[in-house]
C-alpha cells in the first residue's frame, strides 16, 4: 500500500518534469519560428531556403512539445486518478496544450511561419501563467466526480484554444497593416494590447523572482466582517490590507492601506505587474524608438494580409462549433446531472454564453455585413479578451459555482 | 413593385442583384464594379419588397441582420451586467435582498438593486430581448432561405459574361484545343468529387452545396431550443422543489400528487483523508477539509392504487438507490438530486426533574421533538406537563415567546412541574438552549438538561422537466447545422468556352486559399491558367501606394 | 395581387402565433403572481384527514355545505391573527350551512392542541401529517384559503391573511342557497 502511494507521487514528479521539457521545446519552437521569419531579410545573400527550413524545424519542435504536454497530462492523470483539469493550474496548462494543438492543425493547412512566431510565445505565456497557481494534486469535490468533467472541460479548452489562434492571426493582421507612423486610436489600442502582453510577462517574472527570494510578509488586518485576520504577501506590499500591521520583521511597510472589501494581496500583485509592465514597455520603446507594433511590422512585410485574415476566420470557424459543444451543450448536460438544472445563470455560464454570442455576432458581421480584414481582426482580439476574462477574472474574482479560489 | 426582366428572358423579383438565371448583374452599381457581391447569390431578400402594412413593417424590422446583430450585442452587454454582483438567487436568504446589496456593496449595490439588476435574467425586458432574438431568427432565416434555395436549386450552367468576369477568381486562357481542355477539366472535377454539369460549351462544377443550409438548420435548432425554454412556463411541464427527509423517515415527494414517497435509510458525508499521500499537501495548504461524498441511501415507494389523498397510504417499494451528487434517482420523468443536508438535527431531548435543594433527580423524561406528549408521569405524584412548545424559539415583535418554524432547531418549552408539594397548580419554568428560568415564583424543582439525540437530514431536489426533449432535439439540430455550415465550403467553378478562349471563374463561400489550391492543381493537369484573385491584386496595389506614402512621410 | 395577399396572411399568422405564445408566457410569468395547483372553478380534490379527536373527516361528505378550507401553521403570525376572527364568524355561519376545515401543515399534535386550546377554536382542525393534502393543493406561503361551494367547486383562492370583515363576506358567498 505504502509502496503504491510512493509510486503515485513519483508519477507526479515525472509529470512535472515532462511539462518542464515541453516548456523548453515550445521555447525552442518560438526561436525557430522567429528565425524563420526574421531570416527572410538575408534571403538575398543566403538564398530562399533558410526561412522555410527553420519554419519546418519550429513545427517539428511544436509537435514534440505537444507530445510532451500530452505526456504530462497522462502521467498527471495517472497520479491523481482523475483527469487533470480541475483547478486553475491544470486547466490553464491544458489550455496552453490545446492552443498548441490548434496551431499544429492550422499550420498544417496554411504553413505560415509567422503564425508560429506569434502562437508559440502565447503558449509559453499561458503555461508559465498556469505555474503561478498551486500545482499540488487536489482531490475532487463531489460535484466534479463525473465523466462529464473530462468531456466538458477538455472540449471547452480545445474550443478556446482554437479560437485563440484567431486572436494570434488577428494580431498579426493588425501589426501587418496598421500605419504606425501616425498617432491615432488604432495604434494606441494595438500598443495597449502589446503593453498587456508585456505586463503578463512582467507578472510571471516578478512572481518567480520573489519566489526565488522567498519573500514573505505577514500582516494582521481587519477583514470585511470586522474581525482580525492574517494575510501573507509574496511581494513587497505597495497596497496594504485594511488597518494592517506588519508582523514580519524587516519587510516593507505598505504605502497605502486598502478598504476591507478588496482582496488587497491580489490588488497588490496587479499593481506590481502593471507597474513593472509599464517600465518594461517604456524601456522597449526607448530601445526601439518606435511603437512595439511598428518595430515588429517590418518582419511581416512578406505576409499576405488576406491569408492571415483567412487563417483567423478559419480558426474561428473551426473553434466556434467546438467551443459551443463543450462550453454550452456539454456544460448544460452536466449541469442538469450535477446541479439539477441545465442552466442557472452562474457567472461562468453567463460568460460562456457571452463568448458564444460574441463569436456569433462576429460570424454574422463577417458573413452578412462584410466585415473582413481589419474590423474582423479587432473582433478576434476582443474575443480573446473575453475568453481570458472568463478564465482569469470570473474564476478568481467573481464568486460562483466555478470559482477555484 | 415591378419585376425586372433580364436580357436572358428571366423575370427577377424586385431587389435582385444578379439575375437568378444567368447571373448577369442587374443594378448599375454592380455593372460598374470589378467584383459582384455574391452574398445570398444576389437574390432579393423577401422583406425588401413591401413596406406598407404594419405587419410588413414588423416583419421587415425582424428580417434585418443588422437588427439581429444588435439584439445579440444587447443581450451580450446586459448579460455581463448581471455578473457584476451575485444574482438574488445566490445571496443568503436570511437578509432581505435590498439590505444584502446595500450592506455588501454599498452605494453601487443599492443602485444595482434599485435598477433591478439583482434579478436581471428573470426580468421582463431581458426575456423580451431573448424573445426578440427568437423572432429575428425565425423571420430573418425564412426570408433568406426560401429565395436562396430556389436560386441554388435552379442554377443555370451557362452564365453571363458579366457574371463570370466579375467573380473574385477569374481568368481567361487561350487553348488550341478547347474541347479537350473542357474534357480534362471535367474529369479533374469529377475526380475531386465535384458535381459536374455540362451544357453546350459551358461547365459548372459544384461541391458541398449542403453546407449553405447549415446556418438555417442551426437557426431551426435554436428556435426549437428557445421554444423548449418557453414551454417551461406552461402548467405541468416543470417541477422544482426540495424535500427534506430525516433518517429513517418517509416523506411524500412534492409534485407527484401524493403518488410517490421517499425514505431516507441513511445519510452521510465522507471526507478525504487529510494525510493522504497524493492529496494531503493540497488539503493542508488550503487548511480545510474536502468532502468526498454526500450520499443518501434512499428507497422509493409508490402509493397503492386508489385511496383518498391524506388517508394513511399503503406503499409499495419501487426501487432503492444510493443518491449522490452526479447520481440522481430517476423515476417516471422525475429526478431526485442530492443537493442539501443537515447533520445532527435535534430529534429527541432528555431532561430530568431535579429537586433543587437536594440536587436529587426525580426522574428523566425523553421528549420526541417532532411529537411531544402533553404529559409525562414520573410516579409518586411527580409529573411534567408541557404547557407550551416552541420548536424554533424566538421572541416575536411583542416580546412574546413564539416559534419561527416547526423545525426543532432551537427548541424551548414552558414546563409545568407537579410534585407532592405543588400538586394543585404546579411550578412553571421556561427551558430552552442555554436558558432555564423560573416563571412567577422561585421554584423548588427544575428541569435540567440531560442529553439530546440527533438525526441527519438529507435535502433532495425534486425535478421534473418535460421541456428537456425539446432542448435535446433543438441542441442536436443546432450542432448539426453548425458543423454542416462550418466544416465545409460551398465551391463553384464556372467554365465557358468562347471559340479559342476558355473563361474560368470560381466562387467559394469561404476559405479562398483552398479554392486556389484546387485551381493550381487544375492548371497542372489542363492547359488552363490559374485564375487571378482580384482581391489579392487589389490589396497589393493598395499596399504599393501606401508604401510610397510611407516613404514620403519618412523622408 | 393574390400572391401579395397570401404573403400577408402568411406573415400575419406567423407573427400571430409568436405573439400568442409569448403573450401567454409573459402573462403567466409576470402578471398572474403566485399560484396554487387548484384553481377557481375547479372541483376541489377530495381528501381524508383526521381531526384532533382522531376521527376521519372527508371533504366529499360535506357536499351541500359551503366549505371554508384554510391551511395554517402555529408559527405563522397572520394565521394566528385570523384564527379568532374565523372562530367568531364560524359561530354565526355554522348553522347556515358553512363549515370550516382548518388544515394544519403537519406540526406536532401537541403544538396544534395547545394552539387550539389557547384560542378556544370549535371548528374542525385537521392534521396533514405527511403534507399530502398540502402538496396536492400546491400550497406555497401560509395562510391560504379556498372557498368551496355546496357543489364542491372552488369559488375563490385567497392567499395571505384576512380581516374579520373579509371572512364574514367570504362565508356569505359560499352560504348554500
Amino acid at each position: 500500500m505504502n509502496n503504491q502511494m510512493e509510486g503515485m507521487t513519483a508519477m507526479a514528479e515525472i509529470s512535472a518534469n515532462l511539462l518542464l521539457i515541453a516548456f523548453f521545446l515550445y521555447l525552442i519552437a518560438t526561436i525557430c519560428f522567429a528565425v524563420s521569419v526574421t531570416g527572410r531579410k538575408w534571403r538575398d545573400k543566403q538564398g530562399d531556403v533558410i526561412g522555410n527550413r527553420w519554419g519546418t524545424v519550429g513545427y517539428v519542435f511544436s509537435i514534440l512539445g505537444f507530445c510532451f504536454s500530452v505526456g504530462y497530462f497522462i502521467t498527471r492523470w495517472i497520479a491523481a486518478g482523475h483527469v487533470p483539469v480541475s483547478n486553475m493550474f491544470e486547466y490553464t496548462t491544458f489550455l496552453g496544450t490545446t492552443l498548441c494543438l490548434a496551431f499544429i492543425i492550422l499550420y498544417g493547412i496554411y504553413r505560415t511561419n509567422v503564425l508560429g512566431m506569434f502562437t508559440m510565445p502565447i503558449v509559453l505565456l499561458v503555461i508559465a501563467f498556469a505555474s503561478v497557481f498551486p500545482t499540488e494534486l487536489e482531490p475532487l469535490i463531489p460535484a466534479l466526480q463525473s465523466n462529464w468533467l473530462k468531456i466538458h472541460v477538455t472540449t471547452t479548452a480545445l474550443g478556446q484554444g482554437i479560437l485563440s489562434i484567431g486572436f494570434a492571426a488577428g494580431l498579426i493582421y493588425l501589426i501587418r497593416t496598421l500605419d504606425f507612423t501616425k498617432r491615432n486610436k488604432k495604434v494606441f489600442w494595438l500598443e495597449f494590447i502589446m503593453y498587456s502582453l508585456v505586463s503578463l510577462v512582467s507578472f510571471i517574472i516578478i512572481r518567480y523572482a520573489f519566489e526565488l527570494l522567498q519573500y514573505q510578509a505577514t500582516f494582521e488586518y481587519v477583514n470585511e466582517a470586522g474581525e482580525s485576520a492574517e494575510m501573507t504577501y509574496n511581494m513587497p506590499a505597495l497596497l496594504g490590507p485594511n488597518e494592517g500591521t506588519l508582523l514580519t520583521n524587516g519587510m516593507m511597510e505598505p504605502l497605502i492601506s486598502m478598504p476591507a472589501w478588496l482582496r488587497s494581496d491580489d490588488a497588490n500583485t496587479v499593481i506590481w505587474s502593471l507597474g513593472a509592465g509599464l517600465i518594461f514597455y517604456f524601456l522597449l520603446r526607448l530601445v526601439l524608438r518606435k511603437p512595439l507594433g511598428g518595430a515588429i511590422q517590418p518582419l511581416l512585410r512578406g505576409i499576405s494580409p488576406d491569408t492571415v485574415d483567412e487563417v483567423s476566420y478559419r480558426a474561428i470557424a473551426i473553434g466556434f462549433p467546438v467551443f459551443t459543444l463543450g462550453g454550452l451543450i456539454f456544460a448544460m448536460i452536466w449541469a442538469q446531472i450535477a446541479w439539477t438544472r441545465f442552466w442557472g445563470w452562474d457567472p461562468k455560464e453567463v460568460w460562456a454564453l457571452i463568448t458564444f454570442l460574441f463569436y456569433a455576432a462576429y460570424l454574422h458581421l463577417r458573413l452578412s455585413r462584410g466585415w473582413h480584414g481589419e474590423r474582423s481582426a479587432w473582433l478576434c482580439v476582443i474575443g480573446f479578451v473575453i475568453i481570458m476574462f472568463n478564465l482569469v477574472f470570473v474564476n478568481l474574482v467573481i464568486a460562483g459555482l466555478h470559482s477555484y479560489a | 413593385m415591378e419585376k425586372q426582366k433580364c436580357e436572358c428572358g428571366h423575370l427577377n423579383p424586385y431587389g435582385t442583384h444578379l439575375c437568378e438565371s444567368c447571373g448577369k448583374p442587374l443594378e448599375e452599381k454592380d455593372k460598374n464594379a470589378t467584383m459582384v457581391d455574391m452574398r445570398y447569390d444576389g437574390v432579393a431578400r423577401r422583406s425588401q419588397t413591401y413596406n406598407k402594412k404594419i405587419v410588413d413593417r414588423i416583419w421587415n424590422f425582424f428580417s434585418s441582420v443588422k437588427i439581429g446583430i444588435s439584439i445579440i450585442i444587447l443581450i451580450l452587454v446586459t448579460s455581463s451586467i448581471g455578473t457584476i454582483f451575485p444574482q438574488e438567487m445566490y445571496i443568503p436568504s436570511n437578509v432581505s435582498a435590498a439590505q444584502h446589496y446595500e450592506n455588501e456593496y454599498g452605494i453601487a449595490g443599492q443602485v444595482y438593486y434599485t435598477l433591478g439588476f439583482h434579478n436581471l435574467y428573470g426580468s421582463w425586458w431581458y426575456m423580451a430581448l431573448i424573445a426578440s432574438l427568437g423572432i429575428s431568427l425565425i423571420i430573418a432565416s425564412l426570408d433568406r432561405v426560401v429565395p436562396l434555395y430556389r436560386v441554388l436549386k435552379h442554377q443555370r450552367v451557362s452564365r453571363n459574361e458579366g457574371f463570370l468576369s466579375r467573380q473574385r477568381m477569374f481568368g481567361v486562357s487561350h487553348s488550341e484545343d478547347p474541347e479537350q481542355t473542357m474534357t480534362d477539366a471535367k474529369q479533374f472535377f469529377a475526380r475531386k468529387k465535384y458535381n459536374v454539369r455540362e451544357e453546350n460549351g459551358s461547365l459548372l462544377a459544384e461541391k458541398n452545396r449542403f453546407t449553405r443550409w447549415g446556418p438555417y438548420i442551426n437557426h431551426i435548432g435554436l428556435i426549437v431550443f428557445l421554444t423548449g425554454c418557453m414551454l417551461r412556463f406552461f402548467p405541468g411541464m416543470y417541477v422544482d422543489d426540495l424535500v427534506w427527509v430525516r433518517e429513517g423517515e418517509t416523506e411524500v415527494i412534492p409534485g407527484t400528487d401524493g403518488e410517490y414517497f421517499i425514505e431516507n435509510d441513511e445519510f452521510f458525508v465522507d471526507l478525504y483523508d487529510e494525510n493522504d499521500e497524493v492529496f494531503g499537501p493540497a488539503m493542508q495548504r488550503a487548511s480545510g477539509q474536502t468532502v468526498e461524498t454526500y450520499q443518501t441511501n434512499a428507497i422509493l415507494y409508490q402509493r397503492e392504487e386508489g385511496g383518498t389523498v391524506g388517508a394513511e397510504p399503503d406503499l409499495n417499494e419501487v426501487k432503492s438507490k444510493e443518491i449522490e451528487v452526479n447520481h440522481p434517482l430517476r423515476f417516471n420523468n422525475f429526478s431526485l438530486y442530492q443537493s442539501d443536508y443537515k447533520v445532527n438535527e435535534f430529534n429527541k431531548m432528555s431532561l430530568s426533574m431535579t429537586d433543587r435543594e437536594t440536587d436529587e433527580s426525580i426522574g428523566t423524561i425523553e421528549i420526541d421533538l417532532f411529537d411531544p406528549q402533553a404529559e409525562y408521569d414520573l410516579g409518586d405524584g411527580y409529573r411534567v406537563v408541557i404547557d407550551s412548545y416552541f420548536p424554533n424559539f424566538e421572541f416575536d415583535d411583542e416580546g412574546e415567546p413564539s416559534t419561527v418554524s416547526d423545525i426543532p432547531d432551537n427548541p424551548a418549552f414552558i414546563f409545568q412541574m407537579f410534585s407532592p408539594e405543588h400538586d394543585e397548580d404546579g411550578e412553571y419554568s421556561f427551558v430552552g438552549i442555554q436558558r432555564n428560568e423560573d416563571i412567577f415564583n422561585e421554584n423548588d424543582y427544575q428541569m435540567s438538561f440531560e442529553g439530546v439525540e440527533t438525526k441527519d437530514v438529507t435535502g433532495l431536489t425534486v425535478r421534473k422537466d418535460l421541456t428537456l426533449p425539446f432542448l435535446i432535439v433543438g441542441g442536436s439540430i443546432f450542432m448539426i447545422g453548425l458543423v454542416q455550415g462550418s466544416y465545409w465550403s460551398h465551391r463553384r467553378v464556372w467554365i465557358r468556352r468562347f471559340d479559342n478562349e476558355v473563361w474560368i471563374a470560381g466562387h467559394t463561400n469561404k476559405h479562398w486559399e483552398s479554392l486556389k489550391k484546387e485551381f493550381r492543381a487544375l492548371s497542372k493537369e489542363t492547359k488552363l491558367d490559374v485564375p487571378e484573385d482580384k482581391q489579392q491584386l487589389k490589396e497589393e496595389e493598395d499596399e504599393q501606394s501606401n508604401g510610397r506614402d510611407d516613404g514620403n512621410g519618412r523622408n | 395581387m393574390s400572391k401579395k395577399r397570401k404573403r400577408l396572411i402568411m406573415r400575419s399568422s406567423i407573427l400571430g402565433v409568436i405573439a400568442v405564445a409569448l403573450g401567454y408566457v409573459f402573462y403567466t410569468n409576470f402578471m398572474s403572481g403566485q399560484e396554487t395547483d387548484v384553481h377557481e372553478g375547479e372541483v376541489a380534490p377530495n381528501f381524508v384527514l383526521q381531526n384532533m379527536d382522531g376521527e376521519e373527516v372527508e371533504l366529499e361528505d360535506l357536499r351541500g355545505k359551503g366549505v371554508f378550507l384554510n391551511f395554517w401553521g402555529t408559527y405563522c403570525p397572520p394565521c394566528e391573527d385570523e384564527m379568532p376572527h374565523m372562530e367568531k364568524q364560524y359561530e354565526k355561519y355554522k348553522d347556515r350551512g358553512v363549515e370550516i376545515l382548518a388544515v394544519n401543515v403537519g406540526e406536532s399534535d401537541l403544538a396544534v392542541e395547545r394552539f387550539v386550546n389557547r384560542y378556544d377554536l370549535t371548528f374542525p382542525v385537521l392534521l396533514d401529517e405527511n403534507k399530502d393534502v398540502l402538496d396536492h393543493y400546491g400550497i406555497g406561503p401560509l395562510p391560504s384559503t379556498f372557498l368551496i361551494d355546496e357543489d364542491g367547486v372552488v369559488q375563490r383562492v385567497l392567499l395571505g391573511g384576512m380581516t374579520e370583515e373579509n371572512i364574514g363576506e367570504y362565508m356569505e358567498e359560499i352560504e348554500p342557497s
